[in-house]
């Protein structure tokens, strides 16, 4: 153990709890929340399994921003998929035996960063240049953008330009999980510590930023509900208590 | 003609340039503001007040007012919490919305609207805008604010074209519907949809038309049709027992082109046979508590159906050609007025009007004579809330093929506009959702621009000379508004127009073969 393994090992506690617990609260909140009335988009789905077609293809192929941007759906593809792949590869620092999936994606995971930090700068680009979204955005859609380049830029600086302890980080994040204090050691590396200040920092905000986009999408009812309302009476809790009290108003009900 | 400049349309390939961002071109007052009287008949507070200069105040308490309705709404709405949270600014659908195309102002793009409301909604109930606002770019609630709402929320017409193109499909029409329902519980009602309301609570259709004055036109439309014929058409009022009872816009008695709508709609059911009737009581099927966001207004509304139904003793209800209408009826009635069980289940509850004439069409069931329409071109124009709010037909995709099938049944000469402006690209008319109304010319000409562009390239390109809707606000908007572009407005037609010109009835005799 050393002082940094401390400092560290705390941190990336705090911001796995807080990630877990922000999302699992945001998404009690949306599994939670009514929605009263049928709005999918239309044309949509008229059963089940197709609405579970339709969320895939959104999910998987950002099928809707594909017809509205295409540049944008390059951009976003490149970003998203290249962070799956380096995620993917991540798995390795946390586990003793490394799964033959990853061993396999290895290789393109090596270089996914490239195309990842590529399309995050690409995005970026479009917030300055394009008008409309330069006038939509917020100095946190900057900000957010800027760190995950950060993130991406430190990670292939230790991968291709200084090699970090790797052995030593990898052994960190395993005792970290097995709560192993004795092994919470890291190297005194700067560009490893700006790359793990950046996650942890990531994890911590994402439950309280647009970040929340992720989880969130499922439960939009433009798009996960079937196109069955002539077929099936559809009434949410609340207005439920118009039918039963006989009353138009809200405010007229009693408790 | 204006005292603003009408956008130019080119004709060339019917798809409207994404202007460059200019703010502050609609800036404005926005709408008229209902006066209490017709608040309170919507259950809304009232107390406001005029000054001298003849501006209403907001409610005395009108910022916690604000913020409570917010609140309310997005526990009672999850598409309104998770729309408000959720957004990335990807700006996917910055020039979707004709509103925007039309004007240039950049807060008229569909995620500027959002953020209207979002700005607020972070400051006072998100971490992040509560301790960062700069960072996150949210504001304190002040009256500039709410006159900010007032504006633009009316000069969104709740198409929905935007959550087509979104990601996630995030739907400006609920943020936009959520925001005016904040608005009318805080002295910011919009005068044109409750007081339209009000005449729907207290005499049953928006124009107000009381029931002796209905059966006149009634009997009106009869002669006519009987004139041009030679048939006796009954068009039945509250007439008990009837099979079926047709909802229908108000606007079916007596605007053009929609009465000739009505007209096809009777001697359709006439040719087939079918018993129906109109209802005094519910003579309207729009549905303006939709537009204002008010649930319980929607649904008091739709409760007159539900009652109308029951007072008849009737079997199937079926819905007339209008675009939002169909919206709260295929996708809302059962939910705000249901369980229909009382009605034959061997319908759908409720009907599409096409729904009856093209299965009957396919059938053979009725005698058409396409050349009858033959010295028209015609294309279709798809209502928002048709194509990207209800259905037709039980079939996916049936609310873009069931109106074609029909029109090209009736007609020779069919061609559609561009791909990227119809069927659930469609661009909305620029006048619904509650935008419907003189004090709105401005940002009805403008939005309108899309679509005009279209039509100009069919126009220029593939000779069209009509375009058929088959909604009432569509066609009460275009017919005003074409002029502007240098159409006239005798080319906006209703569907069931087509279709009563080709349909030949059993011993019809033509007017010009008499003499
Ligand atoms: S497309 Fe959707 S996520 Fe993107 S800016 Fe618009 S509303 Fe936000
Ligand atoms: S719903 Fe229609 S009018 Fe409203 S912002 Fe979206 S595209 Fe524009």
């Amino acid at each position: 153990m050393n002082a940094l393994g401390l400092i560290y090992g705390v941190l990336f506690w705090l911001a796995t709890l807080t990630i877990v617990a922000g999302i699992i609260y945001k998404v009690r909140i949306y599994w939670k929340t009514p929605a009263p009335l049928k709005i999918p988009t239309m044309p949509a789905p008229r059963t089940k399994g197709g609405v579970v077609l339709r969320m895939f293809r959104e999910v998987a192929f950002f099928h809707s921003l594909f017809r509205s941007d295409k540049l944008l759906w390059i951009f976003a593809i490149m970003f998203h998929y290249a962070l799956a792949l380096v995620l993917l590869r991540h798995t390795r620092y946390f586990t003793e035996t490394i799964n033959s999936i990853v061993l396999f994606l290895q290789p393109f995971g090596k270089y996914a960063g490239f195309i990842m930090v590529l399309g995050l700068a690409l995005l970026l680009a479009r917030r300055f240049i394009i008008d409309r979204v330069r006038y939509i955005s917020a100095p946190s859609d900057f900000l957010m953008l800027l760190l995950l380049i950060l993130i991406g830029i430190s990670g292939l600086m230790m991968k291709f330009v200084s090699h970090t302890d790797i052995v030593t980080v990898k052994s960190f994040f395993i005792s970290l999980r097995t709560f192993n204090i004795e092994n919470w050691t890291l190297p005194a590396d700067p560009v490893l510590l700006v790359h793990l200040t950046s996650v942890a920092l990531l994890l911590l905000v994402f439950p309280i930023s647009k970040l929340m986009h992720a989880p969130g999408v499922f439960f939009s009812p433009t798009r996960n509900q079937v196109d069955d309302a002539r077929e099936k009476r559809h009434v949410a809790d609340w207005a439920a208590e118009l039918d039963k009290q006989g009353v138009d108003y809200l405010s007229e009900l009693k408790k | 003609m204006a005292d603003y400049e009408v956008p130019k349309i080119t004709g060339e390939d019917g798809i409207t340039d994404v202007p460059p961002v200019t703010e502050d071109t609609m800036k404005g007052s926005g709408p008229w503001i209902s006066a209490p009287k017709f608040q309170e008949e919507m259950h809304f507070p009232s107390d406001i007040e005029k000054d001298e200069e003849g501006n209403w105040s907001l409610i005395p308490n009108w910022k916690e007012a604000a913020l409570e309705k917010m609140d309310d709404l997005r526990h009672r709405y999850r598409s309104l919490q998770l729309f408000l949270d959720i957004c990335v600014k990807c700006g996917a659908c910055t020039d979707k919305c004709h509103y925007f195309l039309g004007t240039a102002d950049p807060k008229n793009m569909p995620v500027a609207r959002q953020d209207l409301l979002r700005k607020v909604y972070r400051r006072y109930f998100t971490f992040s805008g509560k301790y960062f606002p700069k960072l996150v770019g949210a504001t304190d609630l002040t009256e500039e604010v709410i006159d900010d709402w007032y504006n633009y929320y009316h000069q969104c017409s709740q198409c929905r074209r935007c959550s087509v193109f979104c990601p996630y499909g995030i739907d400006t029409a609920e943020i936009s519907m959520a925001a005016r329902e904040i608005l009318n519980h805080v002295g910011r009602g919009q005068k044109y949809c409750t007081e339209i309301m009000g005449k729907v609570y207290k005499i049953g259709n928006n124009l107000g038309l009381p029931e002796p004055a209905l059966a006149d036109t009634l009997e009106g439309l009869e002669e006519d049709i009987e004139y041009d014929t030679g048939v006796q058409v009954k068009l039945p009022l509250d007439k008990k027992g009837a099979e079926i009872l047709l909802i229908t816009p108000s606007a079916d008695f007596f605007a053009e082109p929609h009465v000739d709508g009505l007209m096809g709609y009777a001697k359709v059911f006439h040719e087939l046979g079918l018993d129906w009737t109109l209802s005094s009581y519910a003579s309207e099927g729009a549905n303006f508590g939709m537009f204002i966001g008010s649930y319980e207004n929607m649904r008091r509304i739709s409760q007159r159906i539900r009652k109308a139904a029951l007072d008849l003793g009737v079997k199937r209800i079926v819905f007339g050609e209008c675009g939002h209408a169909w919206r709260v009826a295929y996708s809302f009635l059962n939910t705000l007025a249901g369980p229909f069980d009382f009605l034959d289940p061997k319908y759908p509850v409720p009907q599409h009007v096409l729904e009856i004439t093209w299965p009957a069409i396919q059938a053979g069931k009725l005698n058409i004579d396409k050349s009858r329409n033959d010295d028209m071109t015609l294309t279709f124009h798809d209502s928002c809330n048709i194509a990207r709010g209800s259905g037709m037909g039980g079939v996916e995709g049936g609310q873009f093929d069931i109106p074609r099938n029909v029109i090209k049944a009736v007609c020779n000469n069919y061609v559609d506009m561009p791909a990227d402006t119809i069927k659930d690209a469609t661009f909305c008319c620029g006048g619904g959702g509650g935008i419907l109304t003189d004090d709105l010319m401005e940002v009805r000409v403008k939005g309108a621009q899309p679509r005009m562009e279209a039509l100009k390239h069919v126009t220029d390109q593939k000779g069209v000379t009509h375009m058929a809707a088959i909604c009432a606000i569509c066609k009460s908007q275009f017919t005003k508004v074409i002029p502007y572009y240098g159409f006239t407005m005798d080319q906006i037609v209703s569907v069931h127009q087509l279709v009563s010109n080709a349909l030949i009835l059993t011993g019809q005799v033509d007017e010009d073969e008499e003499d």
